[in-house]
């Protein structure tokens, strides 16, 4: 674990750049954290992300793909569009979450 | 097994115990993999469940409408009612090849094949009898599955098959998963991911599938990428069972949320989920199960006396993965370790090797189907300790 400075502001962050601490996380960090991964966050990818932050917070786990499409509502095709390639990957990294863990 | 094990703890006086369940039959699942390939015939995989269960335990076989916890009741389909005061889930997870589109079509059991049922691996066994070559998909649906290694074995084994019909050169092999790799963790995953490459099996990774496209025979995922396959074998979504869903018991898979550590269930006290069931954050392996009834039997005592729950279970795994050639590997680990090289169970002497192809460990996997009748599931402690040990492996950089 290690200190990076993203968006002006002093975050813990694991060896691969995602977030360690839940409430470092800001809607402004994602905003460059989205920007780091050539993604423009625009409303609906917040929504996704907004899911996910609040599910983290009753579950204390990352949501899966299944998961964020089932009870968001939000399409896995979607998902794959506004988060190309890995999204569940990418909204963690986004989110400010640990990388999903649903794969053991 | 839970069952063998609290009959013995629990005075007949003072506890009933009933097994309600829809099957006659006891399938060993690890079986399923070798019949494909001509190794086991589907009849040794199978026996009747009165067998394995003790005197004392009552059974019901039917099928499980709903169960209905703030009544303390199971409701069966044929409209009877249960009762119960502490109810142990432990139905497990089953493929459900109708969960994606175009899988259950007109190529199902033509080229599109499973493995992980009797009828789906009997099936595979007559084709690659006489299949004469082409492309060969192996593919995971979506994770989590039970028994993750089955897939790379079912590659491995199937490059050796091959191999020794000399055909090896007449098939282009393609694994195709949804993970970023070969496998889940790190070490295990670049070892496996190695072994698919020597054996010239190309990996497609981050496949997550949308539907099978069974003109073209083609998978198709969601970010439209295409596969085309002469042979697909594939490994379906897998889903709690239904009743739990039904029951406002499970989470969007049908499996239980519980903790961790207890598997008491996150909603209910008098409700816990075991093995597939679960949600644990462990592989689904026979393994995981047979290690988490050894220390849920000593909670269950704790907790119906009214106790703290004290025995955590820490997702301990240990699975055999047979590579081909009559060699296996074997990986041992659990929520927080990951599988590493080493000796296994007695470090240093093994006689077993961690994370390494051996013959010896080939027929270690062999001689488990015995262990598994005569041993596991009467409920018999086995001589390996439930929760992982550190002790026997080597720390590697990833």
């Amino acid at each position: 674990m290690s200190l990076a400075t993203i968006a002006d502001q002093e975050v813990h962050v694991d060896d691969e750049g995602f977030l360690t601490e839940y409430d470092e996380w800001n809607e402004e960090l994602a905003r460059q954290l989205a920007a780091n991964i050539g993604i423009d966050l625009e409303g609906r990818h917040m929504e996704a992300i907004r899911f996910l932050r609040e599910d983290f917070k009753s579950e204390g786990e990352t949501a899966t793909l299944r998961r964020v499409t089932t009870l968001s509502g939000i399409p896995t095709k979607e998902l794959f569009q506004l988060f190309p390639k890995k999204p569940a990957k990418k909204m963690a990294y986004i989110a400010g979450l640990p990388k999903p863990t649903g794969c053991v | 097994m839970v069952a063998n094990r609290l009959r013995r703890r629990l005075p007949e006086g003072e506890w009933t115990i009933t097994v309600v369940d829809q099957d006659p039959e006891h399938h060993y699942q690890p079986g399923y993999l070798l019949i494909p390939f001509g190794v086991y015939d589907p009849s040794m995989v199978v026996k009747p469940k009165r067998k394995f269960l003790p005197k004392g335990v009552n059974t019901i076989l039917q099928e499980i409408d709903l169960v209905e916890p703030e009544m303390n009741r199971v409701r069966m389909a044929d409209g009877t009612t249960l009762d119960y005061d502490e109810l142990v889930i432990a139905t497990g997870v089953s493929p459900r090849p109708d969960q994606t589109p175009g899988m259950v079509g007109s190529e199902w059991r033509n080229t599109v094949f499973d493995f992980y049922t009797k009828e789906g691996a009997t099936a595979l066994a007559d084709k690659l009898r006489t299949w004469d070559g082409g492309r060969l998909v192996v593919h995971i649906s979506e994770m989590p599955i039970k028994c993750p290694v089955a897939p790379l074995e079912f590659a491995f084994l199937a490059d050796s098959f091959f191999e020794e019909r000399g055909m090896r050169d007449r098939v282009e092999m393609t694994y195709v998963t949804p993970l970023e790799g070969a496998f889940t963790k790190p070490v295990a995953s670049k070892r496996l991911g190695a072994m698919l490459d020597e054996r010239k099996i190309k990996l497609e990774s981050d496949f997550y599938i949308e539907s099978i496209d069974n003109e073209k025979k083609a998978l198709v995922s969601f970010d439209e990428r295409e596969i085309q396959f002469d042979l697909l074998v594939t490994v379906p979504v897998n889903t709690g069972a239904d009743f739990i869903g039904r029951s406002g018991l499970g989470n969007e898979l049908n499996c239980v949320p519980v903790d961790n550590g207890t598997f008491q269930s996150t909603s209910w006290d008098n409700i816990f989920a075991l093995g597939d069931a679960a949600d644990i954050p462990t592989s689904k392996a026979g393994s995981v199960a047979h290690f988490a009834i050894e220390l849920f039997t000593e909670n269950f005592i704790q907790h119906i006396n009214g106790d703290e729950m004290t025995h955590n279970f820490d997702g301990h795994a240990n699975c055999f993965v047979e590579s081909g050639e009559g060699k296996a590997m074997l990986i041992d680990f659990n929520y927080d370790t990951q599988p590493l090289p080493g000796k296994y169970p007695v470090p240093g002497l093994g006689p077993l090797s961690l994370m390494k192809e051996t013959r010896l460990n080939h027929h270690g996997k062999l001689m488990f189907r015995w262990v598994y009748w005569n041993a596991l599931l009467p409920g018999r402690r086995l001589p390996v300790p439930a929760l992982m040990s550190m002790a026997g492996k080597e720390v590697v950089e990833e």
